[in-house]
């Protein structure tokens, strides 16, 4: 845009200028974000949509444009000399070189009032210590009553029993319905929360609202259901509005939620995760039996080994050995003893065959007996008549004496 | 470790749960005698059931409360 030094400096044309002054207008944080407080005037709707007006105070005055889009959105109807608060941008009008306040929203003035309010009662609690770190509760992991205190009509309600039926259906709830808005809040929103907690003893409140604009929502910034969220006797998790509102109860609970789908959330866990975790132990569970199991088995096996190297059994065997030992050896002196004796029966034997008599008759003698039975020894001993039995080796003979011839 | 005799259908899943791991842990530390882990580890396995059966079939029950003071609900 400028020349430069080796040159005079030359003038600069109104439009760059104005491009300019719009930039560095355009640039600043502090002038895109702004909220304006002032008195309407001048103004003008005409038939393109779009609003024109002066927002002035005592001393000076600001030119406003509404574009059409945004001010179809106003709830607020318009009129010279209202008081109002309007949000927007100053940017530069550069056909006229003026600086004008491009509105999106706009509230009335006594609004402002109540963010005062707000602060001054936010200011108070605080230094009572009403909001202190120390005083936060844990929230359960796995609570299993769950108390909420909304609007039984509202989707807010619908959105958190949807989350936690999806999440973790092990709950249980109990709904306290109370007026979120409007005159009676307050007191609803206080007994609601005392009845559940006496009635259901939850392990956790939910105390929630949808989104909506700052007067809708004034019923979370009581002093009286703030001190109640304080005073309940269980956590309180507050998942009021949007993300970017917060009220004095999201300070004087012990969680803070950014939605009541988020509150939800914050007090559940995945059914999912549980069930995991049910396996693992169900895993160790297992594991620790058999690690057991096989201690026992070894240290069993050990014993058992023990047992046989110190055990009576051994000497048994060894003494059973030498009684079979000694067994075989009288067996052997037994079976010794009786050939002797065999041997000894069968000498006898022959030595009784040696001397039958009967067998000096099979070289022809013969024993001569009297009718009586009598041995022969002597001619003289029998006479003539006399019968004789003649025993030979074959068979027996019967004879008469028919002479004698003693000898002299 | 003493072994609950508490009937088991009258345990809260949280309850269960929670039996059910102070029993591994026992088992885990490895000083009990072998029958009173044998009981333990039977206890566990009857809980592990239970609780598994109890997610299965597990569906979100919501009351609501008929008696607080509730003004216009608006919303």
């Amino acid at each position: 845009m400028f020349q430069s030094s080796l040159f005079q400096p030359v003038s600069i044309s109104v439009s760059d200028l104005t491009r300019y002054v719009r930039t560095l207008l355009e640039n600043d944080s502090v002038l895109q974000d702004i909220w304006v407080l002032g008195e309407i005037s001048n103004l003008s709707r005409p038939a393109s949509g779009h609003v024109y007006f002066t927002l002035k105070d005592q001393s000076s005055a600001l030119r406003c444009v509404i574009w059409k889009t945004s001010a179809a959105r106003l709830r607020l109807p318009l009129q010279n000399g209202m008081a109002v608060e309007a949000h927007g941008q100053i940017s530069l009008y550069e056909r006229d070189g003026q600086y004008q306040l491009y509105i999106d929203s706009m509230r009335p003035a006594g609004e402002g009032y109540l963010y005062q309010e707000f602060l001054r009662l936010k200011a108070r609690l605080e230094a009572e210590g009403l909001f202190d770190e120390e005083r936060k509760r844990p929230i359960p992991a796995r609570p299993r009553r769950i108390g909420i205190v909304t609007s039984p009509t509202g989707a807010a309600l619908q959105d958190m029993l949807n989350t936690l039926r999806r999440r973790y259906p092990l709950a249980e709830v109990c709904v306290a319905p109370a007026a979120v808005q409007g005159d009676d809040a307050p007191a609803a929103l206080v007994a609601a929360m005392r009845a559940v907690c006496s009635l259901f003893q939850p392990d956790v409140v939910l105390l929630a609202r949808g989104g909506g604009s700052l007067e809708d929502l004034w019923a979370f910034n009581d002093e009286w259901v703030v001190r109640a969220v304080a005073a309940l006797p269980v956590p309180v998790i507050c998942g009021v509005g949007h993300e970017t509102d917060f009220t004095l109860c999201d300070f004087a609970a012990d969680l803070r939620a950014p939605t009541p789908t988020g509150a939800a959330e914050l007090c559940s866990c995945e059914i999912g995760e549980v069930a995991g975790e049910l396996d693992d132990l169900r895993g160790r569970l297992e594991n620790s039996i058999l690690f057991r199991a096989q201690l026992y088995r070894r240290a069993l096996a050990d014993q058992a080994a023990q047992l046989a190297y110190v055990s009576p059994i051994r000497r048994v065997q060894n003494d059973r050995q030498r009684v079979d030992t000694l067994a075989a050896r009288i067996d052997r002196s037994m079976r010794h003893v009786l050939e002797l004796k065999n041997a000894r029966a069968r000498g006898m034997a022959s030595r009784l065959a040696a001397l039958n008599p009967l067998a000096v008759l099979g070289r022809g003698y013969a024993v001569v007996r009297t009718g009586t039975g009598r041995i022969v020894r002597s001619a003289g001993e029998v006479i003539p008549g006399d019968m004789l039995d003649i025993r030979v080796a074959q068979g027996r003979i019967q004879a008469d004496v028919t002479g004698t011839e003693p000898t002299p | 470790m003493p072994i609950s005799t508490t009937p088991i259908e009258e345990l809260t899943y949280e309850q269960a749960f929670a039996e059910l791991e102070s029993i591994v842990n026992a088992l885990e530390a490895n000083q009990l005698a072998l029958e009173e882990s044998l009981a333990l580890f039977e206890r566990g396995q009857a809980l592990s059931h239970y609780c598994a059966g109890l997610l299965d079939r597990a569906e979100l029950r919501v009351t609501q409360l008929t008696d607080t003071r509730s003004g216009p609900l608006d919303e």
